[in-house]
């Protein structure tokens, strides 16, 4: 076993250990909040995953800058495996939103301006995900797919300021422009803080898979484009020739 | 305790998401592996 396979093997534990005890930490230690109760203990989860998803279309945007500038294919794989990863998080906010807000709200949803732009936010990186598969040259996708992410990330702010902007339904922030009296319990805070430690280490491993496997299809694409320009030379070797070869059918 | 079952479908949804996630991430790389090697093997006759 590499040294690398070693550290990610720990990671991996130390990231399933981490979410144990901040799934611990959430339902025994968070203190009761006064009007909302136990539901509250959802605003942990909620929070931590939408945080991890903005430093996650923030490591797509860096990503896609050094892409541009570099062309190096592996700041592509990182901005893909942050951008599914960063995917994977505003989907759990979506789903712990409006089962917070079905018993606080009595609705699933209503088009208030956070809840709109986080919609809109999900929307656009689904649509970066897909511009792989609409366009075929590789290099030609991987500047378009930086060139989006770059412009995707504007909607990460927009989401952040929407509840400082905009009056809406979601509840006020309870950091960084917080009303008097709004602000969190040093316990709460405590424990908010943990977990989103947690989910970023879990957001760490999720993106390294993530990785490996982008890593492993750019080893196959090379392989297979050094055999087709390899394959005049050799036009008699065994699936090399041909455009229904077994090679290539089987990478298609 | 009235909405303690609204609280774990949160948490199971959390780590639903992540487990669907991390099972696709699984698929598409051992599938990916085998196609590697597929080739590798089919470059070698």
């Amino acid at each position: 076993m590499t040294p690398t396979r070693i550290f990610w093997l720990a990671a991996k534990i130390v990231a399933a250990l981490w979410m144990a005890a901040a799934g611990y930490a959430i339902f025994f230690i968070a203190p009761d909040e006064r009007t909302m109760h136990e539901i509250q203990r959802i605003f942990y989860m909620h929070v931590a995953s939408a945080w991890t998803a903005g430093i996650a279309f923030l490591v797509v945007a860096v990503a896609g800058l050094l892409y541009l500038v570099k062309r190096d294919p592996r700041y592509d794989w990182a901005a893909i495996s942050a951008a599914e990863s960063g995917l994977a998080f505003t989907t759990v906010v979506l789903v712990t939103g409006p089962i917070w807000a079905k018993p606080i709200w009595g609705i699933w949803w209503t088009w208030d301006p956070r809840l709109t732009w986080t919609f809109v936010l999900w929307l656009m990186y689904i649509a970066y995900l897909l511009i792989g598969t609409l366009v075929e040259d590789r290099n030609r996708h991987g500047v378009l797919r930086a060139v989006y992410g770059l412009f995707a990330f504007i909607n990460v702010p927009i989401v952040w300021f929407s509840i400082r902007w905009w009056r809406g339904q979601h509840p006020s922030p309870v950091v960084a422009g917080a009303e008097p009296g709004s602000r969190l319990d040093p316990t709460m805070w405590a424990v908010l803080f943990f977990t989103w430690g947690a989910t970023l280490a879990l957001f760490a491993v999720l993106m390294r898979g993530r990785y490996r496997l982008e890593a492993i299809r750019g080893a196959t694409e090379e392989l297979r484009q050094q055999a087709e320009d390899s394959a005049p030379a050799h036009s008699d070797a065994p699936g090399l020739s041909g455009a229904d070869t077994p090679v290539r059918a089987s990478l298609i | 305790m009235k909405n303690f079952n609204s609280l774990l479908a949160a948490y199971f949804a959390f780590w639903a998401i992540i487990f669907i996630f991390q099972f696709s991430i699984s698929r598409r790389q051992s599938r990916a592996e085998s196609d590697l090697e597929k080739l590798k093997h089919q470059l070698q006759k």
